[in-house]
């Protein structure tokens, strides 16, 4: 039998790790894009944009990521196609994280004063005017926070994608936990991994809260 | 798209289902209540109790909320037999539910409590209460009712979260959806009614929760 040093295991989890920091990109980048999008929409004028907005969210954030995993996974397979695990993977997380983020977004933008609207609107600026100069600087100095501290729910949902054959930190850990049969090690190790990860994450989170509120407590 | 849905595997199924949903919502219901308790409790020691107990309470409220639910759950019921603990997957589950969301709502709770005007205490020790009998009566109270919202929702996450389960053989109603799928060959079909389920559960919760919120905060529906 073969037997494992602890650098062995240490060496396949970090070296698995860059996918979780891959995925976690993209579906990070790709969620804030289309979050952008959707939110778009949620503050538009039109109801049917709203409506859909509204139910889109409900949807994603009623249901368990895994479950849209699995209808990724298999949803896209009723077309025909082979589906690769990262391309389910990829498009379930940004589906998702597009949910969460257009909530959140939204939320901070309507906590711009009703009256900086007025105001504006009474200097003559129109829509996209008033979002240029007056409402989205102010949303997003509100923003910032909220959206790294969900960066930290981004990378620890790519965990799940191993469940659908991903090989990443998580699948990673399954796979070298059967050679070794250490799942304490192992399992340790991959949580002190996705800990060092997402600790910094949360950390400037907490930092830039206290930050970027030092403005906000003027008014 | 020539793909054809067939549902017609409910018919012999719906028992299965059926068990899946009772497991989930019997996980949800002891997690909750065992969670929320073990979030007072971390809320208590890190905003008034003992400042030695405080720091490992950090330590693991920041090691939980930073890790993912699925390796939470693999170390308790994979790790943990190496130390000689043994446990059922169902208990397991619960244990790994009960840890999360005390973690998180220890955070939530923690935020209410220290919103607490320091009057509140003053008032409290001046009617000759005991530190615990204030807590009780004039802090926890009122604080829970502040986050009941936030908390609501952290509960509702942490049943989503729990379709992770399957993955170590609790019997909840993800373990079910592949179940049947590994029966009828119908991936597509089961998962999807099985989300619908999931959707159901989730609009159920948090309709029960306000209820709760009613129930344990009866003034704030006089007012």
């Amino acid at each position: 039998m073969m037997t494992f040093t602890l650098w062995d295991i240490l060496r396949n989890l970090l070296l698995a790790a860059r996918w979780t920091v891959v995925l976690s990109l993209v579906s990070f980048i790709g969620g804030g894009l289309l979050g952008m999008a959707l939110l778009y929409l949620r503050i538009g004028k039109a109801r049917a944009g709203r409506m859909f907005v509204q139910g889109y969210v409900e949807l994603f954030q009623g249901t368990p990521l895994l479950m849209q995993l699995f209808l990724a996974f298999f949803g896209l397979g009723l077309f025909g196609i082979d589906v690769p695990a990262w391309l389910a993977a990829g498009l379930a997380l940004i589906l998702w994280t597009a949910a969460f983020l257009v909530e959140i977004w939204r939320g901070c933008v309507e906590s711009v004063a009703r009256g900086q609207w007025e105001a504006s609107a009474s200097l003559g600026m129109g829509y996209v005017q008033q979002m240029r100069y007056v409402i989205l600087p102010q949303a997003v100095r509100v923003a910032v926070p909220p959206t790294v501290g969900f960066s930290v729910q981004v990378v620890k949902g790519t965990a799940l994608t191993s469940i659908i054959g991903f090989v990443e930190l998580s699948k990673a850990g399954t796979v070298v936990t059967n050679a070794t049969f250490e799942p304490f090690t192992v399992y340790g190790l991959v949580a002190l991994i996705y800990f060092a990860l997402c600790w910094p994450l949360s950390k400037s989170s907490q930092i830039l809260e206290r930050k970027l509120n030092v403005a906000h407590r003027n008014h | 798209m020539t793909y054809r849905f067939d549902y017609s595997w409910i018919a012999e199924y719906w028992p299965v289902i059926l068990k899946g949903l009772v497991t989930t919502v019997e996980l949800t219901l002891i997690g909750t209540l065992f969670g929320v308790a073990l979030g007072i409790a971390c809320a208590w020691t890190r905003s008034l109790g003992p400042r030695w107990l405080r720091p490992p309470v950090v330590a693991y409220v920041e090691l939980i909320r930073n890790t993912p639910f699925l390796i939470q759950l693999f170390f308790i019921f994979f790790g943990l037999p190496s130390l000689g603990v043994q446990m059922t997957e169902f208990q397991a589950a619960v244990l790994a539910m009960v840890i999360n969301l005390g973690a998180y709502s220890g955070e939530i709770i923690r935020a209410g409590i220290e919103a607490t005007p320091r009057g509140q205490f003053e008032a409290g020790a001046s009617l000759a209460m005991t530190r615990f009998e204030t807590f009780r009566h004039v802090v926890l109270i009122p604080s829970l009712q502040r986050i009941w919202p936030a908390l609501s929702s952290q509960i509702v996450i942490v049943m989503l979260g729990s379709a992770v389960v399957s993955q170590i053989a609790a019997e909840d109603i993800t373990f079910a959806a592949n179940f049947i799928q590994s029966r009828t060959f119908r991936a597509f079909e089961s998962y999807f009614l099985t989300t619908g389920l999931y959707l159901l559960l989730a609009l159920a919760l948090r309709q029960a929760l306000r209820g709760v919120g009613r129930m344990l905060f009866p003034q704030r529906a006089a007012r």
